[in-house]
């Protein structure tokens, strides 16, 4: 057991969760007080120990997973069990009976038609126990898993849903309860079936993709299988090459971050500052002393708030770390006093209107996607372009206490830089920052110029992910 | 030392008869908290039930809550201990001369010229006491360090007086809105809950049990339109103490099934910004 454990931390730490030698030794003390077969309670009593941050739940979660889901005999990998099978039977018979058609024997001898209709009643009722069952059928017929093949358990799962056309089920769903009601549903019933019938289906899916992960483990070892499975916490994954999950997710604790950062820079502007002697603040609170001056009060600055210009390339490549940096901006803009934005490909388009007239962040930024004008020739980043029409039209309006930040990789496609544009925005500008969404071993090869630009600017920083992002931006405000 | 819970089955149990509804983490963390003898850490939403856990354990052991609200500011005088100032002076004043210096000396840092504020109090006390250091989010950093000791050690150093130690080892519970990160000491020391919105199910029985004269029909709707508009990109999500908020006008209402046009119109009970309103109002309605 200790050296389960043991691995088990190893693997957290591996996956990036910072575990302490106190917080292991809390776990150990846990777990002996909690009753070993009750999972549930067990994974809590190790998650309250271990995991100190929600952000890393999910990290937890798999790791858990991995390591624990062989042990508990409701886990154990056969082919078909007794009470299940049973109840297979059951509700076979029962469909039987309802529709008449024919066919005996197990699950494995089930046509898929028959296979999917037991699935979509079992979806139907919120049936748990015969959804894991089904999950695992699923699993053992669609998958086609090969001891020792070298496959990620993403293949095994796409092929397994691909079979379940679960879209499709959620139409037939739809379709199925609005008979059952007999008639029209209202709007507003429909959408409360429709959550729910997706919230079972999500259900469902997790259950497949545990399935496939357990039998996966079962094949390959508890430590192999958590290394394939290792995830970025969602404040390192990469900008550039985010899935849409991942993206999602990143989404979420966008929201979160910009709080605290809100609450940190507020906090920042207003301690921390020595000032000189409010004479006046000092003689009116030194009454309460009978006129000794007790307590002194300073008169504490008050920074101006920095102008911000942004400017950001929203070309395929880098649209989505140009997304995160303006939802960013804009979610904490009342610690500027005023924000502009501008995006380009290859022409330029100012942005500012679609946040001022909205207050919500994401349609805003849709609204940049789909009506900036941004295109000037064939929508390749042109920078130098882009930088030119900007000074023509807008670099009078640059003055001393404007922050210019510039987002993009710098991959001009071979165009002239035009870095001229950069280096007047610095005689003018209090800033001039450049954030680059690449590694920076990438920069200045093939056709990025960033260090071109870069000599003109006050910085260039690389912003791979959700961390970089918010340590910038803090030192920025 | 004997324990508070037998086991995580009683706590839930326990946490129910006081109506609090707890889930499979939330009672298997207390139940750790009273084996383990450390602090619980508890983080989530606004609005999930931090606090009334707090209040609902102490109000199930029967113990006494003590509790300690942060804010900016927030120092040793008003969370651990001050001396009584005037009490000390009118002491020395009251026999001078007719001591030495020394006497009066020990005799003015006694226990007896000391104020106790919450944290000190928690761990003086002879009765069980349940101890609430509510929004610790709240307090700079420099701050949190006063409760490092306590938490850890459960013991109070006073230069005057030495070590007090706890009589009995209280209950904690820190909640925390997660403003900003809290340092790696703390959290080292607590166990770690994040209390997060209800699953379906559960927010339903909640509604039931807090909400009198609500229909088991009208708190499955309840829970059903509050996980859809959970979904919803929001700036603010409805919290548990909304919903029920919102439970209890449909029922003052006397509604008993709720039709799109009235959720519509009882939605500022659930929101709390116009845009939220407004968004939610449309994915109500059309579909």
């Amino acid at each position: 057991m200790l050296e389960l454990l043991a691995g088990f931390i190893t693997e957290l730490r591996n996956a990036g969760l910072p575990v302490s030698l106190t917080e292991n030794l809390d776990a150990m003390h846990a777990i002996s007080h909690i009753p070993l077969e009750d999972r549930e309670a067990f994974k809590y009593a190790l998650g309250a120990t271990l995991v100190k941050n929600n952000a890393h739940w999910r990290s937890f979660e798999t790791v858990f997973e991995v390591y624990f889901s062989l042990r508990g005999p409701e886990y154990s990998i056969s082919d078909g069990e007794g009470s299940i099978e049973d109840f297979l039977q059951q509700m076979q018979d029962q469909q039987m009976q309802g529709e008449g058609n024919g066919g005996a024997g197990g699950m494995d001898s089930l046509t898929p038609e028959e296979l999917m209709n037991i699935l979509m009643n079992a979806l139907m009722n919120g049936d748990q126990a015969m959804m894991r069952a089904l999950a695992r059928q699923a699993v053992q017929r669609f998958a086609g898993m090969e001891p020792g093949r070298p496959v990620g358990g993403t293949y095994y799962l796409y092929r397994t849903l691909r079979n379940l056309d679960l879209d499709g089920m959620l139409d037939k769903l739809m379709e199925a309860s609005k008979q059952q009601v007999g008639g029209e549903l209202t709007n507003l019933e429909e959408r409360l079936e429709k959550d729910e019938y997706n919230h079972r289906i999500e259900q469902f899916k997790q259950e497949v993709e545990a399935e496939i992960r357990r039998r996966l483990v079962a094949d390959r070892g508890a430590e192999a299988m958590a290394k394939t499975l290792r995830k970025p916490l969602p404040e390192d994954v990469e900008f550039m090459h985010a899935s849409r999950d991942e993206m999602q997710n990143l989404k979420k604790s966008l929201q979160p971050l910009t709080r605290k950062l809100a609450a940190r820079l507020a906090r920042k502007r207003r301690h921390g500052r020595k000032g000189p002697l409010d004479f006046r603040n000092t003689v009116r609170h030194s009454l309460a002393y009978g006129g000794v001056p007790a307590e002194p009060k300073f008169k504490y600055p008050r920074p101006a708030k920095p102008e911000l210009i942004v400017i950001a390339d929203i070309s395929g490549s880098v649209a989505a770390f140009a997304r995160f940096t303006l939802m960013l901006v804009y979610a904490i803009s009342g610690q500027f006093s005023k924000v502009r934005s501008f995006v380009f490909i290859d022409g330029i388009d100012e942005v500012t209107e679609y946040f001022k007239k909205t207050e919500d962040i994401s349609e805003a930024i849709h609204r940049i996607n789909t009506e900036a004008d941004v295109i000037w020739v064939d929508g390749h980043s042109d920078y130098g372009h882009a930088f030119e029409v900007f000074w023509d039209r807008y670099g009078k309006e640059i003055n001393p206490k404007s922050t210019v930040l510039l987002l993009g990789d710098a991959r001009n496609n071979y165009h002239a830089s035009q870095a001229w544009v950069i280096k007047e925005i610095q005689q003018k500008a209090r800033h001039v920052y450049w954030l680059n969404p690449e590694p920076r071993s990438y920069w200045n090869t093939g056709d990025s110029i960033v260090g071109e630009y870069g000599t003109h600017t006050d910085g260039v920083y690389e912003c791979r992910n959700l961390r970089q992002l918010e340590a910038f931006v803090e030192k920025l405000a | 030392m004997t324990h508070r819970f037998e086991s995580v089955q009683s706590v839930r149990d326990g946490l129910k008869a006081v109506n609090y509804l707890a889930d499979e983490g939330i009672a298997g963390v207390a139940f750790l908290a009273d084996r383990l003898g450390k602090p619980v850490l508890v983080e989530g939403p606004a609005g999930t039930g931090k606090t009334q856990l707090a209040k609902s354990i102490a109000e199930m052991t029967g113990a006494r809550l003590i509790r300690l609200q942060c804010y900016e500011g927030l120092d040793e005088s008003k969370a651990l201990y001050e001396w009584n100032y005037k009490k000390q002076l009118l002491r020395i004043q009251a026999d001078r001369g007719s001591e030495s210096w020394d006497d009066i000396h020990d005799d003015i840092f006694g226990s007896e010229f000391l104020l106790t504020r919450p944290l000190l109090e928690a761990i003086t006390s002879k009765e069980p006491v349940v101890l609430l250091i509510d929004e610790v989010d709240r307090v700079e950093v420099e701050t949190e360090a006063l409760l490092l000791e306590i938490l850890s050690e459960y013991q109070v150093s006073i230069p005057e007086l030495g070590t007090i130690e706890a009589t009995q080892i209280p209950l904690v519970f820190l909640t925390s809105n997660n403003t900003r990160e809290l340092s790696e000491a703390l959290k080292r020391r607590c166990l770690f809950l994040h209390v997060d919105y209800p699953q379906m199910d559960r927010e339903k029985e909640i509604v039931l049990t807090k909400v009198p004269g609500v229909t088991e029909m009208l708190a499955d709707q309840i829970a059903r339109i509050v996980r859809s508009i959970r979904q919803l990109d929001l700036k603010k999500s409805p919290s548990v103490s909304e919903t029920l908020d919102w439970a209890r006008t449909l029922v003052l209402l006397g509604v008993d099934s709720i039709s799109a046009e009235q959720a519509k119109e009882t939605l500022h009970v659930l929101l709390k910004y116009q845009s939220d309103i407004a968004k939610a109002a449309k994915e109500l309605s059309d579909d």
